[in-house]
């Protein structure tokens, strides 16, 4: 369980993270949502001491984490996957991390062996591609077998296989009944993986919720009706209260009526149906549709078109 | 909620500072640039007295054999490996702002203070370990390359142990000034030139005063400080040996305070 209150964090003139409150339970994927520079990494910061809040507090487990005198064995993070001195070999390199915590070789060799980096255990981990760095910051992340995992990005630079891996993982690792905590900007991927969504902008919170919850409360659902008595149909649904929009002659798009009633409404009064589907906006639309307002770095809106002949002058 | 964590180790407070302690020597241990600096710095040591030893005694006239201080000269490669221990120093704590790793290590050691700790007492312990070896084999290499009489020492001479042994104590001190500057600086290219330029610089400027000020301010300037203790003649004006080391150790201490002060201030 991770708890923050009114959590900020300022730089300067900036407020990178704007009197947070959430909480992570665990059990559950919680993905960590938000636009670039919406404040995700400085609040998995803040939750690992790394950085002082300005006001408020974040725990782990009830405790601070700089309470914890071992802490590997409390939280297991990934912030930054090359986040390493490039020449250490992968085995030393979590070999420094699990000593400080009184964490013993067979356990490193047991976590190279887990992300399957064994066979590159020995060599100079500045050569690692990003795939086996994010492995090798997760394998770092379990040295501890901890109750809580944050893993910030920790798909980034993976192959298919590599997501895959990783969404089993965590998945596997949640149903232990561990509190597992993943910031992305990937959204298709956070639908695939996380059961809550915290959605953040600028700092503030968004949304916090249930990615059931979240899809279902978007303007992007909608029911769809084919029908060659579309003009009928839709009085009669207008009278039951559902708001349509003609599509085209025959297509009505409509919410406030879920299909089966539309459906049994059209056989009660003889109606044809061509078409009949539920419409549900993706974790994408959604999210776009939350944060339009709170995009920090929002590409120009007219941006000048490319010269012809792309010159650089 | 599940309680799954793996079985504790002890967690007295003393065996959690020997862990952090095991963790700070494994990084020292894994990384090739401690085993080049140090290597660097007793090559260096051993080769300068050797060629020393071979070509100075026949450049100097009978006046020079006489009074020059031939165990400093003995000890001429600390001009060089003083370079590879001050830059080990500050590489100890920058190499971890410079890759990241310092992340990953305060989220694994939140108590920074004794992070910091740990690093300082390995790298103290290393250095004064190969810093003395150094300086007693460069002492001996030199005994054994001189050809006549007229240069050489023994231990037992007055003041020569203590120079001998002094070369290790002077190295050790300065990398560990590079040590604190490198926690204050946190990179690495800012922290060495720190580190050589104060060494270095006031040097220079006091070169330009009259002889009267050079006397009066050289033993409170770091290098000149810190070279009295590997120093058998010490100048006029000197304040003794272990004096002068000691104003030497009085601006690593400064240094490695404000280090220890700023580390749990600022956001890593």
């Amino acid at each position: 369980m991770i708890e923050a209150i009114g959590l900020s964090k300022r730089y300067g003139a900036i407020v990178a993270v704007d009197n947070l409150s959430f909480s992570v339970p665990p059990g559950q994927v919680t993905g960590f949502l938000g636009p670039n520079g919406a404040g995700k990494s400085t609040t998995m910061r803040l939750i690992l001491g790394l950085d002082a809040p300005t006001s408020g507090s974040v725990t782990v487990n009830g405790r601070p984490y700089a309470a914890y005198r071992r802490p590997l064995f409390a939280v297991g993070a990934l912030l930054d996957a090359k986040a390493f001195h490039g020449g250490r070999s992968a085995y030393n390199h979590l070999l420094c991390l699990a000593l400080s915590n009184g964490i013993g070789r067979s356990r490193v060799d047991q976590v190279l062996d887990l992300v399957g980096l064994r066979s590159a255990a020995r060599k100079r981990a500045g050569g690692f591609s990003l795939g086996m760095a994010q492995r090798l910051g997760i394998a770092a992340a379990l040295l501890g077998d901890p109750p809580v995992l944050m893993l910030d990005e920790p798909v980034n630079g993976l192959d298919p296989a590599g997501v895959l891996w990783i969404r089993t993982l965590l998945k596997s690792l949640a149903a232990e009944g561990r509190t597992v905590f993943l910031s992305s900007h990937l959204m298709s991927e956070m639908s695939l993986t996380a059961d809550r969504l915290i959605i953040i902008g600028r700092g503030r919170l968004i949304a916090q919720t249930t990615v059931a919850d979240f899809l279902n409360g978007g303007s992007g659902n909608f029911v769809r009706v084919r029908s060659p008595q579309a003009a009928a149909l839709a009085t009669l649904l207008k009278a039951q209260g559902a708001a349509i929009v003609l599509e085209t002659d025959d297509t009505l798009r409509l919410t406030g009526a879920p299909c089966d009633a539309v459906g049994e409404l059209a056989r009660a009064n003889g109606l044809t149906l061509l078409e009949l589907s539920a419409h549900q906006a993706s974790l994408e639309e959604r999210y776009m549709e939350l944060t339009k307002d709170a995009v920090e770095y929002r590409m120009a809106e007219r941006a000048p078109a490319p010269s012809p002949n792309g010159g650089r002058s | 909620m599940k309680a799954i964590a793996a079985p504790r180790p002890s967690s007295s407070p003393l065996s959690g500072f020997a862990d952090i302690l095991r963790s700070e020597c494994c990084k020292l241990r894994s990384v090739r640039s401690t085993y080049w600096m140090l290597l660097a710095a007793v090559g260096s040591n051993v080769a300068l007295a050797a060629l020393l030893a071979i070509f100075l005694p026949r450049q100097l006239s009978v006046h020079e054999k006489a009074t020059i201080d031939a165990v400093r000269v003995s000890l001429g490669g600390l001009h060089v490996s003083q370079i590879a221990f001050g830059v080990l120093g500050v590489l100890v704590v920058t190499s971890e702002y410079d890759t990241g790793m310092i992340r990953a290590t305060l989220s694994a050691v939140p108590r920074r203070r004794r992070m910091l700790a740990a690093k300082t007492i390995m790298f103290a312990v290393t250095a004064l370990i190969v810093g003395t070896g150094a300086g007693f084999a460069a002492y001996f290499v030199f005994q054994a390359f001189l050809t006549g009489d007229s240069l050489r020492t023994s231990l037992g001479d007055s003041g020569v142990l203590r120079a001998v042994t002094g070369a290790g104590l002077y190295l050790a001190v300065l990398g560990l000034f590079g040590l604190g500057l490198g926690a204050i600086i946190r990179s690495s290219a800012g922290a060495i030139a720190a580190l050589f330029g104060v060494l270095f610089v006031p040097q220079l400027i006091t070169a330009l005063l009259p002889h009267a000020w050079q006397d009066t301010i050289g033993p409170y300037l770091p290098m000149e400080a810190g070279g009295a203790i590997f120093t058998v003649h010490q100048d006029a004006g000197s304040l003794g040996a272990w004096s002068e080391f000691g104003v030497f150790c009085l601006y690593a201490a400064v240094s490695l305070g404000a280090g220890f002060v700023l580390i749990t201030r600022r956001d890593a």
